[in-house]
């Protein structure tokens, strides 16, 4: 690999990084707008708002960016970088298209989630440095919520790649057969819902549960180190919905020529992130034991049927 | 403990369905949001945005000063002597308007002076973009209470069968006894008066 190609690969994956989390906001914005009888931004760049998350940033650019005088400092300052950089990490080394992901590992699999728990870290980092109970309260709840979730999140992805016999994303997307929506599905379900907590996104919010704890983690972030952190919940729907449409729904197979692969890895993952804001709009926030309930006795379980049932599958050479 | 049949939502769907439906069909609904200042609003019929002035009909009599209870209209006049018109003839005074004005910052927007008008000098008019960003310029002075007379809308048609309007009412009204052989059917006074008979010019005796 020469270094042309190493710094074409680096600049495409930033350049999706700082694309598609911003599509995945806006669509937020206009999706659940609509979804509550308004019409969301409409100013912004003249067409529908289409700039809105533009004119965010630059707001966010031009705001002080405090530290707290109780803040342990350096902590403060690194925690939006060990949100964001993991995500960037895990997108990388999504493919899109047969033999197309910026980051090719033969265990993909692995680095993708090791790198989006690392992402919660941040959470937790955050929460302890600010000097601030509400902070400790949101740090912690997230703490507790990255460990109830990961399991389920883990076995799911788990019992896919057993059913591909690979841990290599590229590779699982190319096994995968229509019969697996049905095979599935149980760890489909299990890893949308554990995946949108592991977002801390509504319903499963209690970190940043803003009548309770302020914004949790984030309530002493001004500027563009805030901004860092928002962005790292929208790149982390990006990569939770790319994986989801990897993983579950088959990557790049659709009807349409295989050139145009790469779209239909998109497009499903658009329709998986439509999902997750869907749920947002739609459910209210779960309290901090229901969700520890419904990870711990449904979720874990089902998961573990899941592994059960297609580890048969396997062995039965389904 | 909750049962399992409050559990679930009327129709059968468990309640996070519904909510998915819900929020699912008001997305494919028109949504409500009125993009004012792009899209003018659709104001009801009798919407009480500025008071507009016809100074014409003004005659300084002060009934919407002294009606108004946060005592907003300022009202400055001075008599006008005017020459008599005839020669021999009386000379008339008049009241000449010197200032009007309405301070929209004490304004509860009552229409109790523009009830109690008696000449038609004072209409609603449903402009209501004249916001300041100084207090004091919320004072509108004469011409600026007349220039809203452009915006003030005709009166809305009356409501099916209802009440004929006074004046039409009392155009109608047959005429009573003016001695006159027939009725004569000209229009008769609006306000009653004391009837004065006028007997023929007495006769000199001679």
């Amino acid at each position: 690999m020469t270094l042309l190609e190493v710094v074409a690969r680096a600049v495409a994956a930033l350049a999706a990084f700082l694309v598609l989390p911003l599509v995945v906001g806006q669509a937020e914005h206009k999706v659940m707008a609509h979804m509550q009888g308004r019409l969301g931004p409409m100013y912004a760049g003249g067409f529908h708002g289409w700039a809105q998350l533009v004119a965010d940033g630059v707001k966010f650019v031009q705001k002080e960016d405090l530290v707290p005088a109780a803040a342990d400092r350096w902590v403060f300052r690194l925690a939006p970088a060990v949100a964001l950089v993991p995500y960037l990490v895990a997108l990388a080394a999504l493919p899109v298209h047969p033999g197309v992901a910026a980051l090719e590992v033969p265990g993909s699999v692995l680095l993708v989630l090791a790198a989006t728990s690392v992402g919660a870290l941040g959470t937790l980092m955050a929460g302890w440095s600010s000097g601030n109970k509400y902070s400790l309260i949101g740090g912690l709840r997230a703490a507790a919520q990255l460990v109830s979730y990961e399991l389920p999140l883990v076995l799911a992805v788990a019992s896919v790649a057993l059913a591909g016999g690979s841990l290599s994303l590229a590779t699982l997307a190319e096994r995968w057969s229509p019969w697996w929506l049905l095979w599935q599905l149980p760890g489909a379900l299990v890893f949308l819902l554990a995946g949108v907590a592991e977002l801390q996104r509504p319903p499963f919010d209690m970190p940043v549960a803003d009548a309770e704890l302020v914004m949790g983690a984030w309530t002493e972030y001004t500027g563009l180190r805030f901004a860092f952190f928002l962005l790292a919940e929208y790149a982390g729907i990006v990569v939770v919905s790319l994986l989801f449409a990897v993983l579950w729904l088959g990557g790049w197979h659709g009807p349409l020529p295989d050139a145009l692969g790469w779209l239909w890895t998109l497009g499903k993952g658009l329709l998986v992130a439509l999902a997750v804001i869907w749920v947002r709009v739609s459910w209210p926030r779960l309290r901090e034991d229901q969700l520890q309930r419904l990870a711990w006795l449904w979720l874990l379980p089902l998961a573990l049927a899941q592994v059960v049932l297609t580890a048969a599958g396997v062995v039965a050479g389904w | 403990m909750v049962s399992a049949r409050d559990r679930r939502g009327r129709g059968g769907l468990p309640g996070v369905l519904k909510g998915l439906a819900a929020t699912a069909r008001t997305a494919v609904r028109p949504s409500h949001t009125a993009e004012y200042p792009d899209v003018a609003p659709t104001l009801p019929p009798r919407s009480r945005g500025v008071i507009a002035l016809l100074e014409e009909n003004c005659t300084s009599c002060m009934l919407c000063a002294r009606e108004c209870p946060d005592w907003c209209i300022y009202i400055d006049s001075h008599k006008e002597t005017l020459p008599a018109a005839t020669p021999g003839g009386r000379e008339r005074q008049r009241n000449v308007l010197d200032r009007f004005a309405i301070d929209f910052s004490l304004c509860m927007y009552c229409g109790i002076c523009v009830e109690v008008c008696p000449f038609d000098a004072l209409f609603w008019s449903p402009q209501f973009e004249y916001a300041e960003t100084d207090i004091r310029d919320l004072l509108h002075e004469k011409d600026r209470l007349g220039g809203w007379m452009a915006t003030v809308p005709p009166p809305p048609a009356l409501d099916e069968r209802a009440a004929e309007p006074g004046e039409v009412a009392a155009a109608n009204r047959p005429a009573r006894g003016t001695g006159l052989v027939g009725g004569g059917g000209t229009r008769p006074p609006r306000t009653v008066r004391p009837r004065v008979v006028r007997d023929p010019p007495p006769q000199e005796p001679s």
